[in-house]
């Protein structure tokens, strides 16, 4: 196999696997939140924002994936 | 195949120096938002028009969000994270208006603003608690902690700038990438997305900072 070959697949396998922890960390937070929100209706405001903050540390771990698949696709040093 | 989100247009040399298109993109943008900030503030009354209370508006509910987090008066951050999210709003929007990209989508834009916030946090830290008080805050709370501390001090920085970057460029990426495969009109529906995730990329990129300096002047949890 040549590197090409094998870094489209590297960079397909890292999106998808990389993407399901996130997926799942996602659904698991937004679902606590919901349900704090239905408990707690006037603590809405702090919850959201501390939702969105964790979200976007959950989703950085997908956004790593997706950036490690961009250079092996655009920018792999061994492709030469 | 699309283009390398990596690379930057090159738009001209300006002797050694390569210009590319996000530094025009980026001057642009600070130069509107400069004389609109200006411009707007030129004539302040007591009892404000309907343009002072629009701006009123804006500053002031940006100083509640920064009280919130920080806890203290917000003033002294205001300068700085204020005009961390009015650009960062702008700049993610920019890639809306036809013909333009958005400046965060390149990895140079978010990894300068990363590297400035990455600089403030250490100066408003120095300054609340002076050097000695600030260095030894990286010992807290066992000496033992201060190796993850001062590598969670890059690595928080990094991610700051990779959030910012993969977020708003994966959006272009995808638009490009559909306008390509299916036609004129059809990625509409995922530029309406783009809209709300350069606003809440902004709203996070400015919270992070604000948590980070909360941080480093002590009154937030380190992050």
């Amino acid at each position: 196999m040549d590197i090409k070959l094998i870094s489209t697949i590297a960079s397909a396998l890292a999106v998808s696997i990389g993407s399901i922890g996130p997926a799942l960390a996602e659904g698991r937070s937004v679902a606590a939140a919901m349900d704090a929100i239905a408990r707690q209706p006037e603590a809405a405001g702090t919850i959201s924002r501390t939702l969105f903050v964790g979200l976007a540390m959950i989703e950085t771990m997908a956004i790593y994936c997706l950036v490690v698949a961009l250079i092996l696709l655009f920018a792999n040093p061994y492709a030469g | 195949m699309a283009s390398s989100p990596l690379a930057s247009a090159i738009l001209f040399h300006l002797g050694p120096v390569v210009i590319t298109r996000p530094v025009v993109t980026t001057w642009t943008i600070i130069a509107v938002l400069a004389l609109g900030s200006w411009a707007a503030t030129r004539r302040l009354a007591l009892h404000p028009d309907r343009r002072q209370a629009t701006l009123e508006l804006i500053v002031t509910s940006i100083m509640a969000q920064i009280e919130e987090v920080i806890r203290k008066e917000p003033r002294p951050f205001l300068p700085i994270l204020g005009t961390l999210f009015i650009f960062l709003v702008a700049a993610n929007l920019s890639g809306v208006l036809p013909g333009m990209e958005a400046p965060t989508g390149k990895l140079e834009t978010p990894a300068a603003l990363a590297l400035i916030v990455f600089v403030s946090v250490h100066f408003f830290g120095v300054r609340a608690r002076g050097p000695l008080g600030y260095l030894a805050s990286f010992a807290q709370p066992k000496l033992i902690m201060l190796p993850l501390n001062i590598i969670s001090e890059v690595t928080r920085t990094f991610s700051l700038m990779v959030r910012l970057f993969g977020n708003v460029m994966s959006g272009e990426f995808v638009i490009a990438l559909i306008v390509g495969l299916a036609g004129l009109f059809v990625p509409i529906p995922l530029m309406v997305l783009e809209i709300l995730v350069g606003l809440v990329q902004a709203y996070i990129f400015t919270v992070l900072a604000t948590v980070f300096i909360g941080a480093a002047v002590d009154t937030v949890e380190r992050g």
